[in-house]
């Protein structure tokens, strides 16, 4: 079977209140052909590899530092990019990918959805669920390849 | 006591999640007590208490994004006793092959990503340069060595839990499918390659430990008991075993004890300043009874490897540290042993048939109390729950492997920071000495919200009177 040819990869802990968003944009997103839809808990250097083939990739996390409901920002390979803790951000992910495969990373995007509250064992805030789903209903209006 | 200043320092980076250390200066300016604080451990055993037994394996997995498994694995070792049940060979199996995965996984995460960029460009180079970035770019084949050690280890992980996570793998009583034929046969094409990358990978970690054996040997060493799980036979036993300890020598303090023997064993004292609690061992009390667990420990305490290539290892490293050694960056090489022992033990566990069939869950007579021991890539996990008549947790006591180093951690930041503190200022460099000094446990200081732009840090300044002198904060990473 062909690999998709586009990502959309979302992460977040499902047990810490907004941190959800990422994974259920991912669990709630109209499925498409020629999409991939991954999840996991943090971007990790071993993601590089799940970058391989793609045309374009979608990042999807909850954000404190984006206006609501959601933003659709730009994101390039970043050879300086911040690595605090045991994840990467999406920029060092995609320079990453460069040096490891030697390839131009494909065109990628963070869909970074406004969350509130990040407590352990807390639901999806009422608000963050509403921003959930104007990007939801935002990813089922972007044309295919888009 | 009384004339204490205090040097707050953060934040450590590339150590999971958030980290601030408090530097206790005595009258004369020496460091007098080191304080790691780590603030994320609350509320998790909160967290659990109410929630179905059954769904704990599955729920508990969200404590931690980096060593998930473990913490399935331990709940549902837990759990086996209250559902009174033994897990069928085949059960036991897959989850041992689930816990070989996640140790392959975790530490090549630490070694290759967070741990080598110390060793290979030394402690002061460029803190912006001495991470996973400056790795690809200087040492690719090193940095591309992990990722696929690492990606191996998620792949039989993926393969067992039907996902990437949030999977169902251990069960209490067992677990919850086979693996594929077609998954296996995968796997087993692909494990050679893997255990030659283990092997490059010991060599790489005793290279860089001795060429910097002077250094390293005494870097933060602090004597102190070691406390692991071992196999009957004495063999390194990460799944499964009896709780063995040693006393800073590797004089023989106890073996054997069952995991239901922790409370007699440990005592978890509780300090003003940390969420987290400080376990010793109860017959040495607290002053002498802390302990440190982990690859350090386990390599040491353990009779032998279970498999030839990391016994083969572990001769040489025990013959490089004559006696016990405590120095914390001997933990890398040690976990490279282990990554290479996981790899070794993947190719066993692949072999066998028992794990495409053969029956999956043992229950018997409930029971309303379950306690459950493993090592963890960081070292020994203690689960323990009580489940009342209506399947609701209604106690839960988790003692993970970050608190059981938590003084040893703390004692090798002070000996660290007597020796790198110049003056009265958190320089650059002690900064740098600090960081490795940590790292070289590999806490995982909070199980992590990734969110953009959410990585809260506090800096905290207290003067000799109690006196808050200055709190600084960052936004984000």
């Amino acid at each position: 079977m062909r690999k998709p040819r586009v990502l959309v990869f979302g992460w977040g802990n499902p047990s810490r209140g907004d941190d959800a968003l990422g994974p259920a944009f991912v669990g709630e997103a109209a499925r498409r052909d020629d999409v991939e839809l991954l999840v996991d808990y943090q971007l990790q250097p071993e993601h590089a590899l799940d970058l391989v083939g793609r045309v374009e990739v979608l990042f999807v996390d909850a954000a404190v530092d984006a206006a609501e409901p959601f933003e659709v920002r730009a994101v390039a390979p970043d050879a300086a990019a911040s690595l605090t803790t045991h994840h990467l951000s999406p920029g060092a992910l995609l320079h990453v990918f460069e040096q490891l495969t030697g390839e131009k990373a494909p065109p990628a995007k963070v869909l970074a959805i406004r969350g509130w509250q990040f407590g352990l064992g807390e639901a999806l805030s009422e608000r963050a669920r509403k921003n959930l789903e104007a990007a939801l209903s935002w990813w089922a209006h972007v044309p295919r390849g888009a | 006591m009384t004339d204490l200043r205090r040097i707050a320092i953060e934040p450590l980076s590339r150590v999971e999640g958030h980290g601030k250390v408090t530097l206790l200066l005595d009258e004369a300016g020496a460091v007098h007590e080191a304080r790691l604080h780590i603030v994320e451990f609350r509320g998790f055993e909160a967290f659990i208490v109410g929630r179905p037994f059954w769904e704990v394996p599955v729920v508990v997995q969200r404590l931690c994004g980096i060593c998930p498994v473990s913490h399935n694995l331990c709940a549902a070792k837990a759990l086996d006793r209250v559902v009174g049940g033994v897990p069928p060979p085949s059960a036991v199996k897959l989850r041992r092959l689930m816990h070989s995965g996640q140790m392959l996984q975790s530490h090549a995460l630490h070694f290759f990503h967070l741990a080598s960029p110390d060793l290979l460009f030394g402690f002061d180079s460029d803190v912006s340069r001495r991470n996973l970035i400056g790795l690809v770019e200087q040492h690719p084949d090193i940095a591309k060595m992990g990722v696929h050690l690492r990606k191996f280890g998620q792949q039989v992980l993926e393969a067992v839990y039907g996902k990437r996570i949030h999977g169902t793998g251990a069960v209490p009583g067992g677990v919850n499918k086979h693996l594929a034929l077609d998954a296996r046969d995968g796997f087993l094409a692909r494990v050679p390659q893997v255990k030659t990358w283990a092997l490059e990978a010991v060599a790489l970690a005793r290279r860089l430990t001795e060429v910097n054996q002077a250094r390293h040997q005494d870097f933060g060493a602090v004597p102190s008991n070691l406390l692991g799980l071992v196999a009957a036979d004495g063999a390194l036993d990460l799944y499964d075993g009896g709780l063995r300890g040693l006393d800073a020598e590797g004089r023989l303090l106890f073996d054997g004890l069952e995991a239901v023997d922790y409370r007699s064993l440990i005592r978890e004292e509780v300090r003003p300043w940390s969420y987290m609690k400080f376990p010793y061992l109860e017959r040495l009390g607290p002053e002498a009874g802390w302990y440190k667990v982990g690859p350090l420990a386990r390599v040491q305490l353990c009779d032998r490897m279970p498999t030839p290539l990391a016994e083969a290892a572990r001769r040489e490293f025990r013959a490089a540290y004559p006696g016990v050694t405590h120095a914390p960056l001997a933990f890398h090489w040690a976990r490279m042993i282990e990554l290479l022992h996981a790899a070794e033990d993947l190719e066993r566990l692949l072999q066998d048939d028992g794990l495409l069939h053969g029956d999956l869950v043992s229950t018997g007579a409930r029971r309303r109390e379950g306690i459950g021991v493993i090592e963890a890539p960081r070292g020994t996990l203690i689960h323990h729950y009580e489940v009342g008549d209506d399947d609701l947790v209604t106690r839960c006591n988790l003692i993970v492997s970050t608190t059981n180093n938590n003084q040893a951690m703390n004692e090798a930041i002070r000996s660290v920071a007597r020796r790198y503190l110049d003056g009265h200022e958190v320089t650059e460099g002690l900064l740098n000495h600090v960081e490795v000094a940590v790292r070289a446990f590999d806490p995982c200081l909070s199980c992590a919200t990734h969110a953009m732009g959410r990585m809260p840090l506090q800096v905290t300044l207290v003067d000799a009177r109690g006196a808050v002198v200055s709190v600084g904060t960052r936004g984000s990473a």
